[in-house]
């Protein structure tokens, strides 16, 4: 029973119509006969007989046109709300996303290139990720950042995993309220190396690494100097989890002294996407650059004294440290890098300062507003925050499904992840919610 | 001075009463390429024979480094650390790596040159 | 031709972007929040203009080889093409525009689309379910070996040793070492396959699972693989399965069927989502009922037609990354899969085996073949040949390079000296595929009669081989405090 002669039954298209597919049925057969083969069975004749499939149990293939029709028909299951209806945060945002962005991550010529093992013919990837991590040290205030990671969470967890190796200990204090997802991969990651995490706020001798979030989970500001300082004095690193577009504003890592910076930089041009592809970033003082996890590019130059760039430190990587690598990551999450880099260079410092500011001030003004409201008041009166606030919410599921029908998708309820916060939301405000949109979720609430 | 000898995972030592020189073979080297960084231990520390002390490092691999002995170590190679291709241009001189101050005797097993060499061929 | 950075393009009097006012009279950060909380000096990022950054993005992406140019026979690592129609589903309103946290029930087609794709994968695998969570292969490998080790666990069994071949890709045994295993290696026998007396005689019950990947990484497929599957289940330990070379047998057998009990896949190799320039991807892992309890939540579940996310999984693994995974990848992923349909998956596998024997025909007088075929979707050759002339398989991968086609993939796997290992894919015509061997032929030729200038290539391209020893050692200088050059990243000249 040769595979290749069993008869397929379909109905439509025919296989020969199978437009990514490039062998004609002419083609086959001569390189079959160049091999010096009958049939693909011949090709075949390693694989246990009794493995062989009669067929794979999927439908046929469809046409492009159906294809499409297939896919746009699940993507009209799903409720997109207006971007400056979007009220909604919880580390994943609306805001204005340049058209240059996807201008040049729609390029073939960036998206189907693969990592940049050969640079002579890979130089555009790697100037674009050199100036991706050189766009991140300077936000973060650190000397060295590295070529991406998978996002967020898994960036803090690496940077966990980096200050492990570093001190030896086996430890780990979250401090606040960190990201619930971040502190669930945190703890997955740390489970698999026997390291112990515990919330609090201060270090001791076993501990490795002080971890918080800046501005946290919820929006406020934390002491980000003081925790510094405690982890310091016991001898751990600090790690800031922090918001890239805060940056901009606030004091980054470097400047009141954390050694490593870990985030999620959806913000810097990525489309909410129901969660991903996002990009993690990990930026560090010069004493960890050897611990980073992952790629990492560097300048070098060519016998006629060109310069280019290169893959560097590999020697800490999985394909050549095998067991004893920083880290298993080998894909990362380049295009996502180029995206975060277009935009950060369209922006500027100025460009993110307006951005980051527009948000801060929507923001209080909202704030405000709701905690008028009868019934409404800030779960945290006392604590500052930027544009993402906790407020207590009268009969928060009524109303974020009132909200709904009048096309706002309302607060984030904050409860489902910590048991102290019964009955808060929170609002996030950015430039994308405009003064008329702050009205319309004002009435609506009241209505 | 003493002579030369050599293990299986392609280290040298030169024992000079009870100091013991350590670094590794031309072999070595040559399997290595061009290295680029050594992750060293500090003097003071204790090592037994066997026990892995450090890393040697080049673009494309990287190799664990073994005590040939059991010692304290006394001194590690300073210009390594800014002049790593000593390891390649003169793996037997300026490209030492530790000193130890042997502990017990030597132990058993260490090639001469003409053993080691069938090692290194094999 | 070389590019300016960004960095070095800034001019300080650029226009920076329009952007909206506040249209609120709120105060501004600087006049509530303390100077200690604020940033004292703002950052250094570049300030161009839109048709300068334009620009210069468009000349860094000329000087990129990609798919959408060149061959790109990566061994390992299935680059073909990538359909456009990907790209157009991935960017709807309706995928790209949703936010993780609505409501279940106003995401239903994005929750129906990651059911059906967990079920196609299942059916392509054979498995009995799907994580969508993990984001690249890698990921997935250690997803899956904190599932075996949990599993283990249940059973009250603390098993500390995960086996990996010689010729595994490195991520298998940096995952295990990342899960808390020890890593034991198994060896390949003479005719490249893993040694079924090393195997037997490196398990115990200490070993949680045996990591493999078939076809191998020499792509040669394990003939004995029940053989393997029944000797490592016998200890009581599990069989997990690399999915890099997936690409080989769709429709034509399944992991699953040969007895392995967690698997992962990656998307950005096998189902065609573009791999970005080193991402992102997406890596599921599917594994047996035994596994089930173990997954990660939340897993997608279907109840009387309405689809909604389970996070009620107690014997969990927890989470391995935010949200749901790498959902636009699965977009792609679902909408390549809904094209191919099983009768075209089953025809790519075998068109991407033909298209490896082919070429490993046409170059095997020229280079070594150091195992024997047949093969499956990729072989590895050997530049051991050309040692007399002093050529390496850098040289024969940069030769590649000058004449316009990317290189393989060089010195993987170990086992095999000056290694060349190259995946055709089944989207290459046989056009390209001569052309590529011919391309072959002549840098051999040139190797014999001038390896010098062999030896020099590639020429013409934007760069020439570039000092890597020299980066590599500058970035130690500045580690040590020796230099003031962090060589890592740009910085203005003092």
């Amino acid at each position: 029973m040769a595979f290749s002669t069993k008869p397929l039954t379909r109905k439509s298209p025919r296989l020969s119509d199978l437009a990514y597919l490039v062998h004609s049925p002419e083609d086959r057969a001569a390189m079959l006969g160049a091999i010096g083969a009958v049939s693909m069975d011949d090709l075949l004749v390693d694989i246990p007989r009794s493995l062989r499939l009669e067929s794979l149990a999927l439908p046929a293939g469809l046409s492009e046109f159906e294809t499409m029709a297939q896919v746009r028909a699940l993507a009209a299951r799903n409720r997109v709300f207006a971007d400056r209806l979007t009220f909604r945060g919880g580390g994943v945002y609306r805001r204005f996303i340049p058209a240059a962005v996807a201008a040049v991550t729609s390029n073939p010529e960036f998206y189907t290139a693969y990592t940049p093992y050969q640079p002579e013919a890979s130089q555009g990837t790697l100037q674009a990720i050199y100036e991706f991590q050189t766009l991140i040290a300077e936000l973060t205030a650190l000397d060295v950042a590295n070529a991406s990671m998978y996002d967020g969470a898994t960036a803090v967890a690496e940077a966990a995993m980096m200050a492990h190796i570093h001190t030896g200990r086996n430890e780990v204090v979250v401090a606040g309220y960190l990201h619930p997802e971040y502190m669930q991969v945190l703890r997955a990651f740390s489970e698999g190396r026997g390291i112990k995490v515990r919330k609090g706020t201060e270090a001791n001798s076993k501990t490795a690494a002080v971890i918080f979030q800046q501005p946290d989970f919820l929006g406020l500001l934390v002491d980000a100097r003081g925790l510094t300082d405690n982890a310091h004095k016991a001898g751990a690193l600090a790690i800031a989890c922090v918001d890239p577009i805060s940056l901009a504003i606030l004091a980054p890592p470097g400047e009141y002294g954390a050694d490593i910076a870990a985030g999620e930089g959806q913000q810097l041009g990525l489309s909410p996407s129901y969660g991903g592809p996002h990009v993690g970033f990990i930026a560090c003082s010069k004493e960890l650059v050897r611990r980073l996890p992952g790629r990492l590019i560097g300048s070098s130059h060519d016998a006629a004294g060109r310069r280019g760039f290169v893959l560097t430190l590999t020697a800490r990587e999985q394909h050549i440290r095998r067991e004893r690598a920083t880290s298993n990551i080998c894909t990362n999450h380049s295009l996502c890098a180029l995206a975060a880099s277009v935009y950060m260079t369209y922006m500027g410092a100025d460009g993110l300062r307006q951005v980051a500011e527009v948000s801060f001030k929507r923001a209080h003004a909202l704030a405000e507003r709701l905690a008028q409201l009868p019934g409404w008041e800030m779960a945290f009166p006392d604590r500052q925050f930027l544009y993402e606030f906790p407020i207590r919410v009268p009969k928060g599921p009524v109303l974020n499904r009132k909200l709904a029908r009048k096309g706002i998708l309302g607060g984030l309820d904050v409860h489902r992840w910590f048991r102290e916060l019964k009955g808060v939301q929170t609002f996030v405000c950015t430039e994308v919610n405009d003064a008329r949109a702050l009205d319309e979720l004002v009435e609506a609430v009241g209505a | 001075m003493a002579e030369r000898r050599y293990t299986k995972s392609h280290e040298w030592l030169i024992a000079d009463g009870k100091t013991v020189t350590v670094g590794i073979t031309d072999f070595a080297q040559s399997q290595l390429g061009d290295v680029v960084f050594l992750e060293l231990p500090a003097p003071g520390r204790k090592l037994n024979a066997g026990e892995s002390f450090g890393v040697v490092e080049s673009v494309k691999a990287a190799s664990d480094l073994y005590s040939p002995v059991s010692g304290r170590i006394t001194a590690v190679n300073e210009k390594l650390a800014a002049h790593p291709e000593l390891i390649n241009s003169d793996p037997y001189g300026d490209g030492w790596i530790l000193k130890l101050e042997l502990a017990g005797e030597l132990p058993d097993g260490l090639l001469d040159e003409a053993a080691y060499k069938k090692v290194a061929e094999a | 031709m070389t590019e300016l950075l960004s960095f070095e393009k800034s001019r300080p009097n650029a226009h920076g972007p329009r952007l909206p006012d506040a249209e609120v009279d709120t105060a501004a950060a600087a006049d509530v929040l303390s100077s200690d909380q604020l940033r004292a000096n703002p950052p250094g990022l570049p300030r161009l203009s839109e048709p300068e950054i334009m620009r210069h993005y468009s000349r860094l992406a000329s000087l990129n080889y990609s798919i959408s140019k060149q061959f790109y026979p990566l061994g390992s690592c299935t680059m073909k093409y990538n359909p456009v129609a990907n790209e157009v589903a991935a960017a709807l309103p309706g995928f790209a525009d949703l936010h993780p946290y609505q409501d279940e029930d106003s995401v239903q087609g994005a929750l129906s689309l990651m059911w059906r794709l967990e079920q196609a994968l299942c059916a392509v695998v054979g498995v009995d379910r799907v994580t969508l969570q993990p984001a690249a292969g890698a990921h997935g490998e250690w997803t899956a070996l904190r599932m075996i080790q949990a599993y283990h666990r249940s059973r009250g069994e603390g098993r500390t040793q995960v086996l990996v071949p010689d010729s595994a890709h490195g991520t298998n045994p940096a995952s295990a070492a990342l899960s808390g295993f020890e890593v034991v290696e198994v060896k390949s026998g003479p005719d490249g396959r893993i040694s079924l007396a090393d195997l037997d005689s490196k398990l115990s019950p200490k070993v949680a699972a045996l990591m493999m990947t078939n076809p191998n990484t020499l792509g040669l497929f394990e003939n004995e693989i029940l053989d393997v599957a029944e000797l490592v289940h016998a200890t009581g330990a599990m069989l997990y399965y690399d999915g890099a070379n997936l690409n080989a047998f769709m429709g034509i057998c399944r992991p699953g069927d040969m007895g392995f009990d967690a698997v992962h896949m990656n998307l950005h190799k096998t189902f065609t989502t573009p791999h970005g320039g080193g991402g992102p991807g997406a890596g599921p892992v599917g594994v047996k009922a035994a596994l089930v309890p173990f997954l990660p939540a939340p897993t997608v579940e279907r109840l009387n037609g309405h689809l909604k996310l389970d996070f009620k999984r107690p014997q969990s693994i927890g989470r391995v990354r935010s949200f749901y995974g790498n959902f636009g990848m699965l977009v792609r992923a679902y909408t390549y899969i809904l094209a191919m349909g099983g009768d075209g998956l089953t025809q790519a596998s075998l068109d991407a085996v033909l298209s490896a024997n082919y070429l490993r025909n046409e170059v095997q007088g020229v280079l070594d073949m150091p195992h024997e075929g047949p093969c499956m979707h990729e072989f590895v050759a050997s530049a051991h040949n050309l040692a007399p002339y002093g050529i390496k398989a850098l040289d024969v991968a940069k030769g590649l390079l000058e004449r316009d086609f990317y290189a393989p993939t060089i010195y993987f796997p170990l086992v095999v000296p000056e290694a060349i290992m190259v995946e055709p894919t089944e989207t290459e015509s046989k056009a390209t595929l001569d052309a590529f061997a011919t391309a072959i032929k002549a840098i051999v030729k040139q190797a014999e009669e001038d390896p010098h200038t062999l030896h020099e290539a590639p020429h013409g391209l934007p760069v020439g081989r570039l000092d890597e020893v020299a980066t590599a050692r500058q970035i130690n200088a500045y580690l040590q405090g020796q230099s003031e050059d962090p060589v890592l990243r740009w910085k203005p000249a003092p």
